[in-house]
């Protein structure tokens, strides 16, 4: 079933695909192909390879319940946030929170979570950047 | 002459302090990659692209530091797989069957350190065959046109499908994704933008950097969390590692093994599509045929540790031999070092030979320094990389995920392609979930451009006439290749990886 809802995701999306490949502007300067006939001719093999797909569904995957689902959607938003928040809160907090989190998650006791966060991120602040010399990003700290 | 000629100059070039740091610094952290479950070759390598670059080195540098992590990620692969019966990444899988019995039995030393040789022997040869093999495969494709190139590309996407997916139509999906996520950006011929639906940032293109670890290092965070298995912590009792040196008897036994299954493995790396985990497969298999009359393999037979260990090694250097000649990567680790080659700049391929001579034999030298080091690494330090499997994935994968943001962010600087990197993540979850294969869509992403551009190209200089795409005998053939290859696995691939799974597991239940 999940291939089926998938081949029928990819088949849409190469319809898109070849609808916006159909609005590139061409150029008044363009070679004997053009920008539009590479596009067009992968939307047709993406097309043809969902329909495939969709048709010859392999044997569903093992989805995780939903739980796991959210857990997934949360880990996604935490590491959307670490790179909203990065300018603003400086590498080490940033850091520290984000790997705190997902060592949390992946089924760490609370303390030793804080400990491998702060432990990731002032590990990488040292070996990147005292170290090598890569510049991170700052905070309103300087570090 | 002229190779060892030439061979002389890239050892001038590797044998400076710094490229010998480097090499140390990568068959270091690449064995501890491997041996670690969860990191293997690909995203090893990927997560250290980005401090390669941010550190300011040279294309010499930067892939001498590289490609002795994909060694040394080649190495430490069989080191969780002896010890723990997990295999540190997908080659390795084949010497779980013989290496963990082993280990079983109290002789975990001896295969450690005799896997360790049979990785030098394989590893070895096969550099060997790059040195001459390479500028031979040069002189052919000097002969490229446009359209041959274009037939070329489509060669390798159409075989790569065949080992790596039991299903041929997700490759050609996860083949043309990455084609399509090339085509975003400003169309280089003519200037117009593409797909970038009025995005500033998409101006440029999607930057494969981005999206070779977003793919294969944060997908692999979300699996881990998805599974929450804190596995491997369990699993770190202390097995007896016992003495660290084979005994002579056994390294002579298995010495015909070695030889045969490194060719073999270096044929299975060179041709596209195939890659070091088919080398290991069938130099199992292979040994398994001739030499096994006792029925011993799969109970602790040292030779079935030292004939996957051989293959998978000697297949990894193959797999270098069309990345250097013709552009192609015909595995996933190098089409990620093909990203680096792209991104300082270098257009691998016949004029690589011609243009940067430096480069590809002080690479080639590097390879044989990286693999005397990884044997002297290897073998007496092995007890120290034996600790390493002991961190579990709950205190690692946090730091995968961060050396990821931190890599990419100190490229770019810019919080966008953050953003991509986690959609990236995301997304290869959901392939993998679906099983498709992720290698296409990065070797898509890679090479899309360039594919349409000799498209075009050959096409323009043929006056819009598309036959001219079929025109040379070349050009024929390799169509002709690529729809074999396309096919044959059809009918075939699939046995064969209904094979390497009953493998598998019969050796899960031999545990």
């Amino acid at each position: 079933m999940s291939d089926r809802i998938f081949g029928v995701f990819g088949v849409l999306l190469a319809i898109g695909f070849a609808i916006a490949a159909l609005q590139i502007e061409e150029s008044f300067l363009s070679d004997a192909v053009g920008p539009k006939a590479f596009p067009l001719i992968i939307a047709a093999i993406l097309g043809l390879s969902s329909a495939v797909i969709a048709l010859k569904p392999d044997a569903a995957p093992h989805w995780p319940s939903l739980a796991r689902l959210a857990e997934l959607a949360a880990a996604a938003v935490v590491m959307l946030l670490y790179a909203r928040l990065l300018p603003e809160l400086g590498f080490v907090f940033a850091t520290a929170l984000a790997a705190a989190y997902l060592s949390w998650r992946l089924g760490n006791a609370v303390l030793m979570a804080i400990a491998t966060g702060i432990g990731t991120s002032v590990g990488i602040y040292v070996i990147f950047h005292l170290v090598l010399g890569l510049s991170l990003a700052r905070g309103p700290f300087g570090f | 002459m002229d190779i060892l000629s030439s061979l002389a100059d890239g050892f001038g070039v590797a044998l400076t302090f710094q490229n010998l740091g480097l090499a140390l610094l990568g068959c270091f952290l690449g064995t501890i990659m491997g041996a670690l479950p969860g990191l293997g070759p690909s995203n090893g390598v990927a997560i250290l692209i980005p401090l390669a670059f941010t550190l300011g080195l040279g294309p010499t540098p930067s892939l001498i530091l590289l490609t002795s992590v994909y060694y040394g990620a080649m190495y430490g692969g069989r080191i969780s797989s002896i010890l723990l019966n997990i295999p540190g990444d997908e080659p390795a899988m084949m010497t779980c069957l013989d290496g963990h019995p082993m280990a079983k039995k109290g002789l975990a030393g001896e295969a450690l350190s005799l896997s360790g040789i049979a990785s030098f022997v394989g590893a070895f040869i096969a550099t060997w065959g790059l040195i001459l093999l390479a500028p031979q495969l040069v002189k052919i494709a000097l002969l490229f046109g446009p359209a041959e190139y274009f037939a070329l590309f489509a060669l390798a996407f159409m075989t790569l499908g065949g080992v790596s997916s039991t299903n041929q139509a997700k490759s050609a999906f996860a083949a043309m994704l990455g084609l399509g996520l090339a085509m975003i950006g400003v169309d280089t011929q003519t200037g117009v933008p593409r797909f970038t639906f009025g995005e500033v940032h998409l101006y440029d293109g999607l930057d494969f950097l981005v999206a070779i670890v977003g793919l294969f290092a944060l997908s692999e965070v979300f699996i881990f969390l998805e599974e929450r298995h804190g596995n491997s912590d369990a699993k770190g009792k202390s097995l007896i590692i016992g003495r660290l040196t084979p005994p002579w008897a056994m390294v002579k036994a298995c010495t015909p093994t070695m030889l045969r299954t490194s060719v073999l493995g270096f044929v299975a790396g060179v041709l596209p599509g195939a890659g070091a985990s088919l080398g290991s497969f069938i130099s199992y298999s292979m040994e398994k045929r001739l030499v096994d009359k006792a029925g011993t393999f799969g109970t602790g037979d040292p030779r079935g540790v030292a004939a996957p260990e051989a293959g998978n090694n000697a297949a990894a250097g193959g797999a270098l031999v069309p990345m250097l000649a013709l552009g192609v990567p015909g595995s996933g680790t190098t089409a990620v070092l093909l990203a680096v080659l792209l991104s300082l700049n270098i257009t691998p391929g016949p004029l690589l030979f011609a243009n940067n001579p430096d480069v590809v034999w002080g690479l080639i030298a590097a390879l044989f320094i990286a693999n005397f080091m990884l044997l002297a690494m290897n073998i007496p330090m092995v007890g120290l990389f034996t600790r390493v499997l002991m961190v579990p994935p709950k205190v690692l994968m946090p730091i995968v995920a961060m050396v990821s943001f931190v890599g990419i962010y100190g490229i770019s600087g810019s919080t966008f392609d953050l953003y991509v990197m986690v959609a990236f993540g995301v997304a290869g979850w959901l392939l993998r979930k679906l099983d498709i294969p992720l290698v296409p869509v990065i070797l898509g992403t890679l090479l899309g451009n360039a594919m349409e551009n000799n498209l075009r190209r050959a096409i323009t200089i043929d006056d819009g006439n598309w036959w001219t795409l079929i025109d040379s005998p070349l050009a024929i053939g390799l169509w002709a290749v690529a729809i074999v290859g396309f096919v044959l696995p059809l009918i075939v691939g699939a046995r064969i990886k209904a094979r390497m799974r009953r493998r598998d597991e019969e050796g899960a239940i031999a545990d």
